[in-house]
């Protein structure tokens, strides 16, 4: 608005008539820079009465579990090499964006994750090993989703976005207060489901929260060839979904706005879209060369913006976090990353037999014909194992 | 009593939606007007706003929409407008309707019901009358149905609502308005058992769908050429009913298998390749597809040259080597 009240109480009754409503958009706009909290180097900024700061216990706890989720990160990037995981996308930098948002729903609320979210499914309660089960090679997801409420990670593009519309939809028309946050990068922001997923969450008003993972690189595309818009948080306005931009490596912010994303869903206002501004410290995956599109400099300059880093220093400046307990949390770490290895090393049996469970309820004439075949060939080799 | 297939089919959603609450209806135009072939014609009136409704138009949002309900414990019944505008929703149907109980070890099922209006003969323009079944039968973890008949419609319907796995469901648009007598609710034979729609000695026409009048239509030609054919309709594509078809053309020992869909690498070669194997020793004939051409579906003006019609059958028929003398169609090659 550009008239102020003064000028409309001087106006004419002529003039009058031709002062603008207010932009019905304006209100979804995010802010034109991203909401932080805390300042690179850990010290508080001039808090927000928009985004209260989340209580010390839970900070605290947000801390614990970005401590564990990157050691579990690491040591899953180790496994890779040490042939234990066919393949491995870490998100190491972005632990802020991987605890903070967990942190924000309940554990009745339906997570949506792609692969990248490994850390999250971890920071969300889910047994590590149970997480990796589909990045180990194995043909399934690991674990129950209806017993986690958490979707299998998913590996096509986006198109998660528009499960959490149904199942947001699906929940509210059951009577269940239930919220959906569905994870999503930057790169995948330009295919068609998130725009289906997001503009159908609108039009029903079914609580979802869309999170954006900002980390600048869709392998190895660079995010100006994704998009012109100002930032990714633009995109919601266009489906009269409110929106917001938050820096991805300050843990108090993510939290604060990932929670006032989700109280927004949970009181019937329809979806909420947020975008944070991260970085992928590893390459897209054990198997990518980073180097190959993005110059060192660059990835020393977000090593100095390390969310890890900034939390701590926060913490132990207001009291929260002192050595022994930091010593205590980096001690449970290890013994977490200690317990995956151990279990990470024994070699899981497989059964050829099971690739016909679930295919269909009931299997098909045609797939109990193929089982017997397959239990034959395997019967036969192992004769001749018998034999040599 | 006589009725269509489309008031057939309307009725079959409309019982579902009173037998059980967690069945929902949408999709482009199923509210207020009933859908453009008005199968949904009244439900919204009825059963109001929240059970069947319309989306925007967004033929991969609905089908992923969809599976977020069905995750949610509904069983939605969505539909496609046309054949051809299904093709957006693919992935959805491919990557995560077909593969979600497997990648869940059955945790996560996805009951859900894709309407699909297909095939032509109606005189639709362009993108309005393909036959997609293939794509979707070579889906594992997909089943796919097909109804010919009214009562059929109605029975294949119901049971695909209540299947436990999501099921594509293949409406012959020509078929809509064609009226026959039934008598509604009805449940015929369950999925994956086809059924021979007319007895025969001396050969097996195997069709589905828009095919099976057509196949009917040849068998009755054909007694006036002294052939008397046996039809066979198989109905549900996947899952697929060996044991009948093979038990038919063991009795016969020739077969014909006619699909409305261009026939290079479609269901039709997998049906006369299973035939093949299944009844070598019985055949007095090689197996013979007769299909639509190759071909983008052609304009309303030339749709009949692409379609099999009774010519075509008979033709095929009448190269089942009933002189046991070779193919003279493969003769020059």
């Amino acid at each position: 608005m550009t008239t102020t009240p003064q000028a409309v109480r001087r106006a004419s009754p002529r003039t009058r008539r031709t002062v603008t409503p207010p932009d019905p958009a304006r209100s979804l706009l995010p802010d034109a820079e991203p909401v932080r909290l805390l300042a690179e180097n850990g010290t508080p900024l001039p808090a927000r009465s928009d985004y209260p700061e989340p209580p010390a216990e839970v900070l605290r706890e947000l801390y614990r579990r970005m401590v564990l989720g990157r050691r579990f990160d690491t040591q899953a990037t180790a496994l890779t090499k040490q042939g234990r995981l066919a393949v491995y996308p870490s998100s190491r930098g972005q632990e802020a964006c991987q605890v903070g948002a967990v942190l924000a729903v309940r554990d009745t609320d339906w997570v949506f994750p792609t692969y990248r979210e490994s850390m999250a499914l971890v920071a969300r309660g889910i047994d590590p090993v149970e997480v990796l089960t589909l990045l180990r090679g194995d043909w399934h997801c690991g674990y129950d989703p209806t017993e986690v409420r958490t979707a299998p990670q998913c590996t096509p593009l986006a198109t998660q976005c528009v499960h959490a519309a149904g199942l947001a939809h699906g929940e509210a028309y059951q009577g269940r207060d239930t919220v959906a946050l569905a994870f999503i990068g930057d790169g995948a922001t330009s295919e068609g489901d998130f725009h289906e997923g997001i503009n159908f969450a609108a039009v029903f008003k079914a609580p979802v929260v869309y999170f954006v993972q900002n980390n600048k690189y869709a392998i190895s595309v660079p995010l100006s060839r994704q998009t012109a818009a100002p930032s990714l948080a633009y995109k919601g306005v266009g489906y009269g979904v409110p929106s917001e931009q938050v820096d991805g490596n300050d843990p108090v912010a993510v939290l604060a706005v990932l929670t006032r994303a989700v109280a927004h869903a949970r009181a019937g206002k329809g979806p909420f879209l947020v975008e944070a501004h991260t970085y992928r410290m590893e390459p897209h995956t054990n198997a990518d060369d980073a180097t190959r599109y993005r110059d060192g400099a660059e990835v020393d300059a977000w090593r100095d913006r390390d969310p890890v880093a900034r939390l701590e220093t926060y913490l132990r400046a207001r009291g929260v976090l002192d050595d022994a307990a930091i010593a205590e949390i980096a001690a449970q770490a290890e013994a977490y990353a200690a317990e995956l290895r151990t279990r990470m090393n024994e070699q899981p049996t497989v059964d050829p037999l099971s690739l016909f469970d679930h295919v269909y309820a009931e299997p098909t004439p045609q797939l109990i014909e193929q089982r017997e075949q397959v239990r034959a060939e395997l019967a036969a080799a192992h004769a001749e194992e018998g034999d040599a | 009593m006589a009725t269509t297939m489309a008031k057939a089919l309307n009725t079959a959603l409309a019982d579902a939606l009173a037998a059980d609450d967690r069945v929902v209806v949408f999709g482009e135009d199923v509210g207020a007007l009933g859908g453009v072939f008005r199968i949904t014609d009244g439900l919204q009136a009825r059963f109001g706003e929240n059970r069947c409704f319309d989306t925007p138009l967004a033929e991969a949002g609905i089908v992923g929409f969809a599976v977020g309900m069905a995750m949610s414990g509904l069983r939605p019944v969505v539909e496609m407008q046309f054949d051809a505008f299904a093709y957006p929703a693919f992935e959805q149907i491919a990557s995560h309707v077909a593969k979600l109980r497997n990648r869940t070890r059955g945790a996560l099922s996805v009951p859900i019901v894709i309407r699909v209006p297909y095939a032509g003969g109606i005189g639709g323009v362009e993108h309005h009358c393909d036959s997609s079944e293939a794509y979707y039968a070579h889906t594992p973890g997909l089943k796919v149905v097909t109804p010919a008949t009214v009562d059929d419609a109605y029975s294949l319907l119901r049971e695909a609502i209540e299947d436990p796995d999501p099921v594509v469901f293949m409406e012959p648009k020509k078929l809509y308005f064609a009226s026959a007598e039934a008598s509604l609710p009805t449940r015929n034979e369950p999925f994956g058992r086809a059924v021979v729609r007319r007895p025969g000695r001396d050969a097996t026409l195997v069709a589905y769908g828009p095919a099976v009048p057509v196949a009917l239509e040849a068998a009755e030609a054909a007694r006036e050429e002294g052939w008397d054919l046996e039809v066979v309709d198989v109905r549900t594509i996947v899952p697929f009913d060996d044991e009948t078809i093979t038990a038919s053309v063991r009795r016969t020992g020739r077969c014909v298998v006619i699909q409305e869909a261009p026939g290079f690498a479609g269901v039709g070669a997998e049906i006369a390749a299973r035939v093949q194997e299944r009844c070598f020793h019985a055949l007095h004939a090689p197996v013979l597809r007769v299909a639509g051409l190759d071909i983008p579906y052609p304009a309303p003006m030339l749709e009949h040259t692409h379609l099999p019609g009774v010519d075509r059958v008979l033709d095929a028929v009448a190269r089942l080597q009933w002189d046991d003398q070779p193919d003279a169609r493969w003769a020059a090659a």
